[in-house]
């Protein structure tokens, strides 16, 4: 069973801020879908090995010559702040962390 | 007298080739459709402007006279692309998609934007941010997800056909509740570049449209290699040829497992009805289990939430979309994602972020990855059998908004005919095989990999045995 201390954990690996009504809702539907999941332990797949991708391609590289791209400009077209041709946000350091 | 709006593209092409019809008058009744009804079925995040839709008709090209509605996860330069999500709500697309870079190369003529669950994540459209899409077949009732605008758009005729993306079932499922047909093609087939990710091993881009002939049209246009997607595979384009519909001594296994309790009582007497329509067209159907696909359900929503979570971290407000406020980087990035994102999408980032963190990853994300290997073999031996599979596409008929949103792992467990397909990487497609007080129900049938020519022959020849895909629907008795 989840705790709060849990939920909070994730939230906090995932980059959420979540209030206290949203975190006992999560808590409890997490628990219904893990629960659920837990089903998949009714088989032994000890010897079974994992399939990460469908297809039979892997380490997929193009030839190393330069192809025609955004612009600066569009590039920063969407920035919800930047400054000459930087994104710009708030400071790193001196906050809770 | 028959509207322009409620015939198919081939059609369509068919009386513009032989000047029986304006490309004006075929943009037109779109037009007009849309103004009649989508202040009541709410397909559209975004439509274009009258003006711009009819100047972009070309006289020597046909097909920018068969208006095209895209899901609004699609990138279409210089258009808004929201997802459904208020974190993107502000976003315009710098470049296009692959699939739309092909499109415009062909001179189709986009619509719109269509509604979607929030970056796709939902069975019924009520997810997205902005206002849920209603089935044209019942005002009261969902249109399925998450490619729900897309599938009523083609329904009600805002559009002849449509782009729809389907990671668990996001085009079959909203093309079953709104009685049209909708094809998930083989992974690696369709370019996924310019397509908002969700889940990047599951996710494929598909046409949603009136009828079959229309489908592996729609299909010819999109697929075929694309250097930007590293997941796309190193082949020709599927090349149309009209269907036949021979199925004459074809092999059919019925997916013993997906016709469960589980399945409503009437869905399962369209496919009794399904499966006697093939018989007499001399095919040959017989029940098959695959014993691992009832895992499918808990396998996809550790998967596809694990794939989500690293997906969607790129939404930190720093590049694109809504930034909130905080006094640092960090504070900022917690308050942008906590205020952009809406339940749903937060729910699966939470379930995706767990599954993968210290402890569990080996408890749940492995072993369900092993799992996928299992209902993956499963298919592949039932091909050494079968030419074909079938199922339901959705083990119950359209419900009401509201009916199931509270509860999520019960529309989770609703994904369970569509969502085994995505995690084989295989293809299928639905068509309608039935109504029930006038609500449609679909028919999946699925393949192995790259059979999408023989899904179109199978679907076609029972296509020709019915008249389900000629009904449309009629809003407010009209």
């Amino acid at each position: 069973m989840l705790s709060i201390e849990e939920v909070i954990h994730i939230e906090r690996l995932a980059r959420l801020r979540l209030t206290d009504d949203e975190r006992e809702m999560y808590r409890k539907q997490l628990n219904d879908v893990l629960n659920y999941a837990a089903r998949l332990d009714e088989i032994d797949t000890t010897s079974v090995p994992p399939m990460y991708h469908v297809l039979p391609v892997s380490n997929v590289l193009r030839e190393d010559i330069p192809q025609e791209n955004l612009t600066q400009e569009e590039a920063l077209s969407n920035a919800p702040s930047e400054d000459g041709g930087f994104f710009v946000i708030p400071p790193i350091l001196g906050g809770e962390g | 007298m028959t509207n322009l709006a409620d015939l198919t593209a081939h059609e369509l092409l068919g009386l513009i080739s032989r000047k029986e019809v304006s490309p004006v008058d075929i943009v037109n009744s779109c037009i007009n459709r849309i103004e009649m009804y989508e202040s009541q079925v709410k397909a559209f995040l975004n439509i274009r402007d009258a003006e711009t839709i009819i100047n972009s008709i070309r006289e020597d090209e046909p097909y920018s006279a068969i208006p095209i509605a895209i899901k609004d996860n699609m990138l279409v330069k210089g258009q808004p692309a929201t997802c459904a999500s208020k974190i993107l709500s502000n976003f315009i697309a710098p470049y296009n998609a692959t699939v739309i870079k092909k499109l415009i190369q062909n001179s189709f003529n986009i619509i719109g934007k269509t509604n979607l669950d929030e970056f796709a994540m939902g069975s019924s459209t009520e997810n997205s941010a902005f206002y849920p899409t209603r089935n044209p077949w019942d005002l009261e009732r969902v249109p399925g997800g998450s490619s729900g605008g897309s599938a009523a758009s083609v329904a009600i005729g805002f559009s002849i056909w449509s782009l729809g993306s389907d990671t668990g079932g996001s085009i079959r499922q909203p093309a079953s509740f709104c009685g049209v047909v909708g094809l998930k093609p083989t992974y690696g087939t369709v370019s996924r570049y310019g397509l908002v990710a969700f889940a990047s091993s599951l996710d494929q881009i598909g046409p949603i449209t009136k009828d079959v002939t229309d489908c592996a049209l729609l299909y010819s246009f999109i697929s075929g290699y694309d250097p930007n997607d590293s997941t796309s595979l190193n082949m020709p384009p599927y090349k149309f040829s009209p269907p036949k519909g021979d199925i004459k001594g074809l092999k059919i296994g019925l997916v013993k497992e997906l016709m469960g309790e589980g399945v409503d009582p009437s869905v399962r007497a369209c496919m009794d009805n399904s499966i006697k329509i093939f018989e007499d067209s001399g095919a040959i159907v017989e029940e098959v289990s695959l014993p691992h696909i009832e895992y499918s359900v808990p396998t996809y929503y550790i998967l596809a939430t694990a794939e989500a979570s690293s997906n969607l971290a790129r939404f930190d407000g720093v590049r694109y979309g809504l930034r909130a406020n905080g006094k640092t980087a960090e504070e900022m990035m917690f308050n942008t994602r906590g205020e952009g994102f809406g339940p749903e999408v937060k729910r699966r980032i939470m379930l995706g972020t767990y599954v993968l963190s210290a402890g569990y990853y080996e408890a749940f994300y492995l072993k369900a990855l092993k799992f996928r290997n299992l209902i993956a073999d499963d298919f592949k031996k039932a091909f050494e059998r079968f030419d074909v599979l079938i199922s339901p596409t959705s083990p119950i008929l359209p419900f009401k908004l509201g009916e199931k949103i509270s509860n999520p792992l019960e529309m989770y467990l609703s994904d369970i005919c569509t969502i085994p397909v995505n995690l084989a990487g295989i293809p299928a497609i639905s068509i309608p095989c039935g109504f029930i007080n006038n609500l449609p129900v679909g028919l999946q049938i699925m393949g192995p990999t790259f059979s999408e020519s023989k899904l179109f022959e199978v679907s076609y020849g029972f296509e020709q045995a019915t008249s389900f895909h000629k009904k449309r629907p009629q809003i407010g008795g009209s």
